[in-house]
């Protein structure tokens, strides 16, 4: 296992490398320069050669990039064109709410796909599995912004049992849990449907296999074979989609935190590139690939922990 | 009063329901396998075998219904068991050993976890139940057990994982174990030493064992008898000795030649059986040897063939032993 561990977090630390490499250039490439839209059209030459000086953008783009992870790894990621604050502040600001919005949108939505998933393979073309396939379809065709726009109007305009705007007040648990309860539902949705079919395919396909039949045919009780010899493999395929899945919910979260009035990174995003206040937009994309490299690497090591096969492979 | 076989099978019929319509895979077999003896079964591939110990461990696939006929565990019909007692019966009275060693074993639990969950009825400590499950892998014959049992599948060889297949059906202590080709995996010595350990293990248990293999050889070095199946059906059954010393039956004449064992001369081409096994779905009536039976005679198109005794007293599904044509 450790073997495995230390070779998938090299390959985490390469792909991150990459991806801020790549994403750095991508920033670059996008018309207009950070200069003239911190200084204005009208700023002197002088002036603008020591803002380039200052930010760096006088020297060759390869020094930049190296400049750019030396700086980071000292966790100095610039500072905010219009209000000179450091932007890895301002980015940690935001991220506590947009983990709390996607953790609770999985937390919730996953426990309850795994099991509808798992009693649709137990009981195969029962009533509840039936109900189940054309509800995880529907929840699945619809996208998390309209979700979220739908139960805002519905359950916080309409009926008022949810707030409508915001995350609720700092310090004030209960008030952004209660803030939380409608953007976590419109995210998560569509993966309880979406979870379910992945966990009933996968259930379906363990259960058919022969070790399955060896379980039975020492009259193991039914349960231990659902849930100890078939669902802990059956569970793996999902936890590689869920760590993958992090990005789609990452750019859901985009959608509801626009939608629902909601701080986080999605808004936070919006925001600067409307701006162009390129250090906090590329801050805060910064931050997006992590948290997604973070979730491939810990479901990596959640599937090889659980399946020997995995972790011997090396 | 002689006490009841373990195993009684009268007159079984089992059908798949396909896209194709009603697959007759099992038609009126009948089978008994008496206290401490072992039984075979030999036939190629598609001849029921597999539906056979299916239904006998009441683990038919769901499209499969059993039409008619009784199988009775000493004396005790299994089709009025309630699925409670029948898990009750697999894995105490019944064991099995399957057929792909490579799958047969949970990959992402310990050989030990599987040894021990599956002696979960017994009222033993958890150290107990693993001092038992190294000492069973002890018995056939894999080394340094007790290390072993932490151990995953993918970790032994086929050949080791067969034999822990072997060891775990012994452990429960049947009155029958069931083996399913438990030995096609293996190489030829090592089918050798599989084949002598299970007999010495039968006589040391007491237990009968349902021998099913394609390797005519093993099946005559290990079985007391021997049932020959044939697309769904049971045509020739009596003691290893007068099946394969004198068979009755036209196929199992013509599966005796295919036997490589058997060829003496050198040959570049193995003899076969020329022709497939008879649609199951579409069944012509008659013999369901008849389309690829050298010595048919008109009535083997028509009627279907009854049981005949043989020349040495043992039963074969052929007109050719009828009484009035042997004196043709």
């Amino acid at each position: 296992m450790l073997a495995y561990t230390i070779k998938r977090l090299g390959l985490s630390v390469v792909i991150t490398i990459l991806a801020i490499t790549l994403l750095f250039l991508i920033i670059h490439m996008i018309p207009g320069d950070p200069v003239s839209t911190m200084l204005g059209p009208k700023a002197s030459p002088e002036l603008r050669a020591a803002l380039e000086e200052k930010m760096g953008l006088n020297q060759p783009l390869p020094v930049q990039i190296g400049l750019f992870f030396v700086n980071m790894l000292r966790g100095d990621l610039g500072v905010d064109v219009f209000t000179n604050r450091p932007v890895s502040q301002i980015v940690f600001g935001q991220l506590p709410y947009t983990l709390a919005l996607i953790g609770t949108a999985i937390g919730w939505s996953a426990p309850l796909g795994i099991a509808l998933g798992c009693v649709s393979a137990v009981r195969r073309d029962s009533f509840i599995d039936r109900l189940t396939g054309i509800l995880s379809v529907s929840v699945i065709a619809v996208p998390a912004f309209v979700v979220s726009l739908y139960s805002l109007l519905f359950f916080a305009v309409q009926l008022k049992w949810f707030p409508a705007i915001g995350a609720g007040k700092s310090g004030d648990l209960p008030d952004q849990i209660w803030h939380l309860v409608l953007p976590a539902f419109a995210i998560g949705l569509s993966w309880v449907g979406y979870i379910a079919r992945l966990v009933r395919a996968s259930m379906l396909e363990i259960l058919g296999e022969n070790h399955i039949r060896t379980a039975r045919a020492f009259g193991l009780p039914e349960n231990w074979i659902t849930f100890r010899y078939a669902l802990r493999l059956a569970i793996l395929p999902t936890i590689t989609v869920i760590g993958v899945g992090m990005g789609f919910l990452l750019s859901a979260a985009v959608f509801t935190e626009i939608v629902f009035s909601r701080p986080g990174l999605g808004k936070l995003v919006i925001d600067s590139i409307t701006t162009r206040n390129y250090p906090v937009v590329m801050g805060s994309v910064l931050f997006s690939t992590l948290i997604f490299v973070a979730s491939t690497t810990i479901s990596d090591l959640i599937n090889a922990l659980a399946d020997p096969r995995i972790r011997n492979s090396t | 009063m002689m006490a009841a076989p373990v195993l009684d099978i009268q007159n079984l019929s089992v059908r798949y329901t396909t896209e194709r319509g009603n697959l007759q895979a099992l038609r009126g077999v009948n089978l008994t396998i008496p206290e401490k003896s072992i039984v075979g079964i030999v036939g190629e591939s598609g001849c029921g075998k597999s539906t056979l110990i299916s239904t006998i461990i009441q683990l038919l696939a769901n499209n499969a219904k059993i039409t008619s006929g009784d199988i009775l565990f000493k004396g005790e019909s299994l089709l009025d068991k309630s699925e409670k007692q029948l898990r009750g019966l697999r894995g105490t009275e019944m064991s099995m050993v399957f057929q792909d060693p490579m799958q047969t074993h949970n990959p992402v639990l310990t050989i030990g976890r599987q040894m021990i969950d599956i002696q979960y009825r017994d009222p033993l400590s958890k150290a107990d139940k693993r001092q038992r499950a190294a000492e069973m892998l002890t018995l056939v014959g894999i080394p340094d057990a007790n290390q072993r049992l932490d151990q995953f599948p993918h970790e032994f060889s086929g050949g080791m994982r067969q034999r822990i297949a072997i060891a775990m059906a012994l452990m429960a202590q049947p009155s029958l174990l069931i083996a399913d080709e438990p030995t096609t995996a293996l190489d030829a010595t090592l089918e050798v030493q599989i084949i002598k350990r299970l007999r010495e293990l039968q006589a040391e248990i007491g237990c009968s064992i349902l021998f099913i293999s394609h390797h005519l050889g093993v099946i005559a070095e290990l079985c007391d008898s021997v049932i020959v199946m044939y697309a769904g059906e049971a045509i020739e059954q009596g003691s290893v000795r007068d099946v394969f010393h004198t068979p009755a039956h036209p196929y199992t004449r013509a599966l005796l030649q295919c036997d490589p064992g058997n060829i003496k001369e050198k040959t570049r081409n193995l003899p076969t059986i020329p022709g497939e096994i008879p649609d199951l779905v579409n069944l012509s009536p008659g013999c369901i040897f008849q389309s690829r039976c050298a010595q048919t005679i008109p009535q083997c198109a028509v009627a279907h063939p009854e049981f005949h005794t043989s020349k040495t007293g043992h039963v074969a599904a052929c007109h050719l032993l009828q009484p009035e044509v042997q004196a043709q």
